[in-house]
């Protein structure tokens, strides 16, 4: 009865017929002591399956490396940023501050020249006024 | 997505990426590898793996997709060498008769199989995945999945008959 029954399911197995269920009653009756001398050599089947399950995979998979270093090329791209920043504004200041130092020399450049011009003409007055004693004087 | 949970999420299939590498790729090394890269890709894809419905299946997919690319640079490339040692293994009858272990013997029985026929076998005999499972892993429809599935079976039987009446003689 049952041997008939395994015939069957033997079959139908390689049929690819068979449920999960009838499939694991086929590796119980393999894997048992007692298994029909025709159907001995699928014995070695039946037993490399569940053998080639027991196979682990041993390596470490290193989940780390990737992301620490796009972690560090994100910081020196920070650190690039703002020191670039930092750095390209204080060029900018002197700049500026070179650019009103030569503005505001210019102007008092300007403001010399013209206070020069000034006194010569003063100097026009004081004859003027050496002159109006002359005529005091003589009179 | 944290590390530990990653880890948490994949440790559970990991031998299954690493025996389906292995039964591509046969080497160890090569399927260690091939177990590292697919973890590696998917976590760098983390951020979606909220969306997908079947990790593990989407995992198997990928494994498998990347075995069959390796296989074909392979094939083009100088790492032939690796194939055609087996193939002289396979060919010598003296060594054949050498290979005691019956157990032995269906693991090569296996590697001669074409890889679509591989591939079911690893999945329903070795995995015990269902067929749907499968017909998800592989793209394939659940009929066209046990077509292979009883095509790669029946050529397991044929020729472990073939060595077993061989072995009597």
């Amino acid at each position: 009865m049952e041997f008939n029954k395994i015939e069957q399911l033997f079959e139908k197995y390689f049929e690819a017929r068979t449920t999960e269920a009838e499939e694991q009653e086929l590796r119980d009756y393999f894997s048992g002591g007692q298994v029909a001398e025709h159907l001995e050599p699928y014995r070695a089947m039946f037993a490399y399956f569940s053998d080639a399950k027991k196979e682990r995979s041993i390596r470490q998979v290193p989940l780390k490396p990737r992301k620490t270093l796009y972690q560090w090329i994100s910081v020196a791209a920070g650190i690039v940023l703002v020191a670039g920043i930092f750095f390209g504004k204080q060029y900018q200041e002197r700049k500026e501050a070179e650019y009103a130092y030569l503005q505001t020399k210019k102007a008092l450049g300007l403001l010399a020249e013209n206070l020069d011009r000034g006194k010569e003409k003063v100097a026009y007055l004081q004859e003027f006024e050496d002159t109006k004693q002359k005529i005091i004087k003589n009179n | 997505m944290t590390q530990s949970e990653f880890v948490n999420l994949v440790m559970p299939f990991k031998d299954k990426l690493y025996r389906l590498a292995k039964r591509l790729l046969v080497s160890t090394e090569e399927a260690e590898d091939a177990t590292q890269e697919v973890l590696m890709k998917l976590w760098d894809k983390k951020k979606g793996i909220g969306s997908y419905r079947n990790v593990e299946a989407f995992a198997m997919t990928m494994t498998k997709n990347f075995c069959l690319d390796r296989l074909k640079s392979k094939q083009s490339g100088n790492l032939k060498l690796v194939h055609s040692n087996y193939a002289d293994d396979r060919t010598s009858l003296q060594k054949e008769v050498e290979l005691n272990d019956s157990l032995e013997w269906v693991g090569r029985i296996m590697e001669g199989l074409p890889e679509q026929q591989k591939l079911v076998l690893q999945l329903r005999d070795v995995e015990q995945y269902d067929y749907d499972e499968i017909s998800e892993m592989l793209d394939m429809k659940p009929t066209a999945v046990r077509v292979a599935l009883s095509r790669a079976r029946k050529a397991v039987r044929e020729q472990l008959i073939k060595k077993h009446s061989y072995g009597i003689q």
